[in-house]
């Protein structure tokens, strides 16, 4: 499997690791009222799609970077690469 | 490099250390391994350090960065050699830069303070071990033991590889024919035990 780095060009899979579902960038605010419901959600309850899928991929021998790779789960096609952090700014992260 | 204490004289009522560095394959000079058509050598005079520019100050530290090599950072996956530093691109906002050990000891410490708060450095020379493959036959070698296309590498191009599982820098010199591998120091005998290994059996 290849995956297309943003910055690096194609690199082959064995470069990674998987971490899990994208979801995983939206962590709950510690602070909140119902903190702990929302972390029972965050930590436990994943979608398992047969089909398109985003998830964390970290370039470990590579530059380092973590990545939303956007996989078919059936056909393992690659249909979008982005950097999590562009991601996760997106999203109004801070980081 | 590090040092032990290999004598202790006593002279008057003080106890005087003689110390003697060691390369990081342990021995007093640098390894030097030669091959028909490739040369590989130890190279332990260099310096390093890590700079990594800080969140929302990258502008800011690209131009305190030029100011300071006398030339802007290399972009994504290459290298720049302003004289007498070498910088390599290792992520994104990030880069490693070396220099003569011998004048640059304090390499951190340098970059710091023309930096300032708008990178993190960190002192990496130790952590290090960096081995120089020089020669036409550096392709047969390289190609054995790692992922990275080295006969479709730019000069002056870096990329992060595992070879012969660990996570080594590989360098392509702006000379031709010259790789430089940056591998984990503690592994020193291990990347060199590849090297050899893999030299052996393409020449």
């Amino acid at each position: 499997m290849i995956i297309n780095h943003p910055l690096l060009g194609p690199r082959d899979s064995q470069e990674f690791t998987y971490l899990g579902d994208a979801s995983l960038i939206d962590r709950p605010d510690w602070q909140a009222e119902n903190a702990v419901d929302q972390f029972h959600d965050y930590l436990y309850l994943r979608d398992n799609p047969a089909g398109s899928h985003r998830e964390l991929w970290f370039h470990e021998t590579g530059d380092r970077s973590w990545l939303v790779v956007t996989r078919d789960t059936t056909t393992h096609e690659i249909t979008a690469v982005e950097l999590a952090r562009d991601v996760a700014r997106a999203r109004g992260r801070s980081k | 490099m590090s040092s032990v204490p290999i004598l202790s004289t006593l002279k008057e009522t003080v106890c005087v250390l003689d110390l003697t560095p060691l390369t990081a394959l342990g021995g007093t000079t640098a390894r030097v391994d030669s091959f028909d058509g490739l040369r590989i050598s130890e190279c332990p005079d260099w310096a390093l350090a890590s700079v990594a520019a800080r969140l929302g100050q990258e502008p800011a530290m690209a131009s305190a960065a030029r100011a300071f090599l006398g030339m802007a950072l290399p972009d994504v996956a290459r290298t720049a050699e302003p004289d007498p530093f070498g910088v390599f691109w290792i992520g994104p906002d990030q880069w490693m830069i070396e220099a003569p050990h011998d004048t640059h000891e304090s390499l951190a410490a340098q970059i710091k303070a023309a930096l300032g708060d708008t990178a993190s450095v960190t002192e990496q020379t130790d952590g290090w071990v960096r081995f120089d493959l020089q020669g036409e036959r550096c392709h047969d070698v390289l190609e054995r033991l790692c992922n990275a296309d080295t006969r479709s590498m730019a000069p002056g191009s870096v990329t992060r590889t595992r070879l012969e599982h660990l996570g080594c820098l590989l360098i392509r010199r702006p000379q031709d024919d010259h790789f430089s591998v940056l591998g984990p120091r503690s592994s020193a005998r291990s990347i060199h035990h590849a090297l050899m290994t893999a030299a052996t059996s393409a020449i």
